[in-house]
């Protein structure tokens, strides 16, 4: 089989991989600003319906409504994550989120407005969309600017030389077809990691899930494997979501103004300091611990019209949740809506695991870039955050390009990453994909916070984590493919291996509690701001195989030119 | 939740080389089969994006919630028309 695979090569001047929110954007604004320049978008599905966007959205979540401003913006993400991120980084997201919001309205996403033709804020900083086609919007816009589109092709690795990132591997899901793709700079954008823990669905229900199920934590695993430095792994992303069907619960408790009861009947929000993200969750899995579950949202008061109202909001979302609602014969305002923690999730828009980047978002690696959910730092960019990350990083990337000269690739490092890529396709013998991924779900459940350890962790049982993920490591050359598709399924599961293995290392070395539920560490419980008021980042030694922790000090929002 | 599709009313979008379910299924599980209709591999890897739903312009395509998460037979289906969708819900009864 292996054979029959054809070695492919293209050129380009910048390679985007990821065609979802950022890399869209990112290839559009290059093209806007210089249409000369030779940009391709490359991604594992097909732009029209890839990423964290295929069911669409019903809001724009980082959008300015009159009267905030972008320091607002950045004192209510700095106060959501307990005050250490990148405030240069959050900054230079809020100057561009209404810019990139009046671009997805001019091409035709339908907003809602009133008859003035503002938009309507769902809260402070949102505003209310009927997004269920934002990703064939966004595709067109994309497919309209003159950017080259590959569809189909997996990313498996970049191609370093001397250092310096000119362009990726990768190998087509759907035709004997093996990549490489040369270029002046690289714009990683293939969003966050799922699929690490064990998900709260089991069997053929497995990809229940809130985060795409396809966004695998490539980009990450990619970075981590060319020794570029990533920061705050060990701040994962757990959401609050509805129970079984795991839609967002923002639409009811900011759309419709539900409210969270416990079993009895009380407000329980009220009794806990804090009313942020993260304290929701902790709130909620604290009323299931002392047994005052299951906890809802309660939509019982909403009439007919707004009852209605709701459905058509998760039509454009999480359709999901009418086949639920249709399955117990209720209208949505007949009962309450349970909620629940889903597995932990690694990613940079919501929380702020990523690439330690700069304010043009270069990473520590020449020539390479990040933006979106797989860039760190930045809390709560979301799908317009996502966007103004990725024109950052493509009108950099297109003065950076000016004095790169082209490169010869040597043949022995294509035939190496070939025969790392295709190898599973030989065996007959061997772990399935699936084996795989399910042993790394449980263990990382077990011994890395998963819902079946209430999320928490100490060093006893991350010590366990980190020796049960170097053996899975050691097995997964003995993995076997049978098709295309199974191929990538394999790569999925060795790219979130190498994530999750720096995230144990992330956990085990800070020793405090910051993000509770998040990073919530049983042995250190309590937030220490004297000793760890400090980004902890990581650099991947693969000659030693080695995980290198670098602490990195917290700074303000430094000396912004328009600050 | 994941889908269903109808052999009775798929026909592999005629001569086109690939059904349009299969062009944009975000995880790659759609493909053409030996009688030239479109099929799932697995339905445990679908995500319930609905994107299938909404593409098939045979209506051929529904999304239903698996027995493990308290699926009863509801189904959703969706026609597109021009640029807006409409989605049809049917309880679990009129289903079964
Ligand atoms: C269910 C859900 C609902 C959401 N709702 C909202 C909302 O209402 N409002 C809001 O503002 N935000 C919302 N968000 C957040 C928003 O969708 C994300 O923050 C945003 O899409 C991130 O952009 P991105 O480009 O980093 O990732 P994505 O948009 O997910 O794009 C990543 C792309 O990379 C591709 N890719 C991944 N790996 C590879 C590889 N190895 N090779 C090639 N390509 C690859 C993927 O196929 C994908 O197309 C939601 C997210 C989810 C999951």
């Amino acid at each position: 089989m292996k054979s029959d695979i054809q070695i492919v090569e293209l050129e380009t001047d910048i390679l985007v991989i990821g065609g979802g929110a950022a890399g869209c954007y990112a290839g559009i604004k290059i093209k806007e600003e210089d249409e000369d320049v030779n940009v391709l978008v490359v991604d594992k599905g097909q732009v029209e319906r890839s990423g964290c966007l295929a069911a669409g959205i019903n809001a724009i979540n980082a959008y300015l409504n009159p009267g905030v401003t972008p320091q607002d913006f950045v004192d209510y993400v700095k106060k959501d994550s307990e005050d250490l991120v990148r405030e240069d980084l959050i900054y230079t997201i809020a100057q561009g989120l209404n810019k990139a919001t009046h671009d997805l309205d001019k091409w035709g996403l339908p907003f809602i407005k009133d008859k003035e033709g503002n938009y309507i804020p769902k809260g402070k900083r949102s505003v209310k969309i009927k997004g269920e086609s934002i990703k064939p919007v966004m595709a067109k816009a994309l497919y309209q600017s003159g950017a080259r589109v590959l569809n189909r092709v997996n990313i498996t690795n970049y191609l370093v030389i001397d250092g310096k990132v000119r362009g990726a591997f990768g190998f087509s899901v759907r035709e004997n077809k093996f990549y490489l793709i040369k270029a002046k700079a690289v714009i990683c954008a293939t969003g966050g990691a799922s699929g690490i823990y064990k998900p709260n669905n089991p069997g053929a229900a497995r990809h229940k899930i809130w985060y795409s199920p396809f966004n695998t934590g490539a980009g990450y695993a990619m970075g981590i494997r060319a020794g570029a430095e990533m920061t705050t792994f060990e701040m994962r992303f757990i959401a609050l979501r509805t129970k079984d069907t795991i839609s967002p619960t923002g639409t009811l408790a900011v759309g419709f103004k539900a409210k969270q009861l416990n079993s009895l009947g009380e407000e329980y929000q009220k009794n806990y300091s804090k009313k942020s993200t993260p304290y929701r969750l902790l709130a909620t899995l604290k009323e299931n611990f002392e047994g005052r579950g299951p906890c809802y949202l309660d939509t019982t008061h909403l009439d007919d019209h707004k009852a209605e109202a709701l459905k058509e909001a998760y039509l454009h979302m999480s359709p999901s949740i009418l086949l639920r609602w249709a399955n117990r014969g209720v209208e949505p305002n007949e009962e309450g809506v349970e909620i629940c923690g889903t597995e932990p999730y690694i990613v940079g828009g919501h929380a702020q695991a990523g690439y330690w980047i700069d304010q043009n978002r270069r990473s520590t690696l020449e020539g390479l870039y990040a933006a979106g959910d797989v860039a760190g730092g930045a809390p709560k960019k979301y799908v317009t955050g996502s966007m103004v990350e990725g024109e950052i990083a493509g009108l950099d990337a297109l003065e950076y390009i000016r004095s790169v000269e082209g490169v010869d690739v040597d043949k022995s490092i294509v035939k190496e990453e070939f025969n790392r890529v295709v190898g599973p396709l030989n065996r007959e013998k061997g772990f399935t994909p699936r084996e795989l991924e399910e042993r790394l779900q449980k263990l990382m459940d077990e011994y890395a916070g998963g819902i079946s350890s209430n999320y928490r962790v100490n060093e006893t049982k991350l010590l366990e984590a980190r020796r049960l993920l170097n053996s899975l490591k050691e097995d997964l050359v003995k993995a076997r493919a049978n098709s295309l598709h199974q191929l990538m399924n394999f790569h999925e599961v060795v790219d979130r291996v190498d994530v999750a293995r720096v995230l144990v290392e992330h956990l085990l070395w800070r020793k405090e509690t910051r993000w509770r539920v998040y990073q919530e560490r049983t042995d250190y419980p309590k937030r220490d701001d004297q000793n760890w008021f400090k980004f902890v980042n990581s650099v991947y030694d693969s000659k030693e195989d080695q995980i290198k922790i670098i602490e990195r000090e917290h700074k303000g929002i430094g000396d912004l030119d328009d600050h | 939740m994941t889908i269903r599709i109808d052999k009775n009313l798929c026909d592999g979008c005629g001569k086109a080389k690939e059904p349009l379910c299969v062009r944009i299924c975000p995880g790659n599980l759609l493909y053409k089969d030996i009688d030239k209709k479109a099929e799932i591999r697995d339905k445990g890897e679908c995500w319930d994006c609905a994107g299938c739903v909404k593409e098939c312009p045979k209506g051929a395509i529904e999304m239903y919630l698996q027995p493990e998460i308290d699926g009863r037979g509801a189904t959703l289906r969706a026609k597109k028309k021009s640029e807006k969708v409409e989605f049809i819900i049917k309880s679990g009864k009129s289903a079964c």
